[in-house]
Formats: C-alpha cells, sequence, structure tokens
C-alpha cells in the first residue's frame, strides 16, 4: 500500500481486535458521540485502543475516504468497520454488538 | 429564508421517498462544543423511515444519506444522528414500545 495513512489504518485495524478512531481519548473524549462509544465499549467490558483524529489533521482526512464514512467516531472489530455512534449504540441496545464480539472470538463481560 | 433544516428535509424527500422524515436541529444543545458555530445549523438529527432502505444493512444505509448530504457536509454540517429504517423495523420499533 503506497499510502501511508491508509497503511497506518490497515495495520491499526489489523492488530487490534476492537479499535476505535475518535475525537479525544477514552479518558477525555472531546465528543459527545465520540464518548457515547467509549462509553458502551466499556460497559460491556471488551478491551480496545483508540486513536485521536483531532491530534492528527492527515489521519482524520485519511480516515474519511478508507472508512467511506464523513464523520467520527469510527469503530472497527476485527479489521471490518462497524459504524459510528449510532449504529454502535443500537448495536447495543439490540445486543448484536455482544453476538459480533462472541462471533469474531473477542472477550467481553455482557451478558449474552 | 430557508434553514438547513428544510434543506436537509427536501434533498432526503426526495432521495428517498421516505414514509416518515423529522430533521430536528440540535445546535443549541451543542453550543460551544466542537464544530459548533456562533450561527447555530451544525448538529441535526434525523428519522427517515423508507423502503428504499430494504435489503441494506445499516453501514450502506448511512452511507446513502452521507453521499446525498455531501454538500451540506462540505458547508458546515457538522454532525447528524441517523435512524434509519424500513417501514417494517419502525412498525415492530412501534409495537415493542
Amino acid at each position: 500500500m503506497s499510502n501511508p495513512v491508509a497503511a497506518r489504518i490497515q495495520a491499526d485495524i489489523t492488530e487490534n481486535p476492537v479499535f476505535l478512531y475518535m475525537k479525544g481519548n477514552a479518558i477525555a473524549p472531546q465528543c459527545g458521540f465520540s464518548a457515547r462509544v467509549v462509553q458502551i465499549l466499556t460497559h460491556i467490558g471488551v478491551p480496545f485502543k483508540t486513536a485521536n483524529v483531532l491530534e492528527d489533521p492527515d489521519l482524520r482526512e485519511g480516515l474519511k475516504t478508507f472508512s467511506n464514512w464523513p464523520t467520527f467516531p469510527q469503530l472497527y472489530i476485527k479489521g471490518e468497520f462497524i459504524g459510528g455512534c449510532d449504529i454502535v449504540t443500537e448495536m447495543f441496545q439490540s445486543g448484536e454488538l455482544a453476538t459480533a464480539l462472541n462471533e469474531k472470538g473477542i472477550p467481553h463481560h455482557a451478558a449474552a | 429564508m430557508k434553514t438547513r433544516a428544510d434543506r436537509l428535509a427536501a434533498v432526503l424527500r426526495q432521495q428517498f421517498a421516505p414514509d416518515l422524515l423529522r430533521v430536528d436541529d440540535e445546535s443549541a444543545r451543542h453550543a460551544g462544543h466542537a464544530g459548533a458555530a456562533p450561527g447555530g445549523e451544525t448538529h441535526y438529527s434525523v428519522l427517515i423511515v423508507s423502503a428504499a432502505f430494504r435489503g441494506e444493512s445499516r453501514v450502506a444505509r448511512s452511507r446513502r444519506v452521507y453521499a446525498a448530504l455531501g454538500d451540506e457536509l462540505a458547508g458546515g454540517l457538522h454532525a447528524l444522528a441517523l435512524n434509519l429504517r424500513t417501514p417494517e423495523e419502525h412498525a415492530a420499533l412501534a409495537k415493542a414500545c
């Protein structure tokens, strides 16, 4: 892959089972939508890594193209783009998020 | 003068022929946040119930809405909360509540 940002994103989402591109970090989210996804992932007890797009304009723009998605946060599970805050919230409420983690063999402590 | 909510509604109505469409301007609730502008018109919540979403994944539905609103996103629309349902999904939700 010749594009260094795309290569970096590919490495992030390949090396980490659950990766969240967000505004701010897990301790101090700088956007309500990012904060909600952090809250959900923390609640279901799945380990995740984050990157702060506010600190890296190239990453922020690169992700819009890479994911074909114009807004943040953006959640990846096992290299697959899951969606933003609305989709993650819906999947959490319906139980689909726990199911998806189970199917991908990622340990968490949400009730099935 | 047309508000951004009017413009969003017009584009969405034309693109998705929705059974139900709601566009709420929530900018005031986000005043002072990143992406908020002094004149507002930055943060919206949208509900679309449309047969056009049948057979499509959540991600695919959202991508279609973002594509339809590309000009607005490039022009200061900062955040868009999306609820995108088929008529069947909407009816099932209404029953569940």
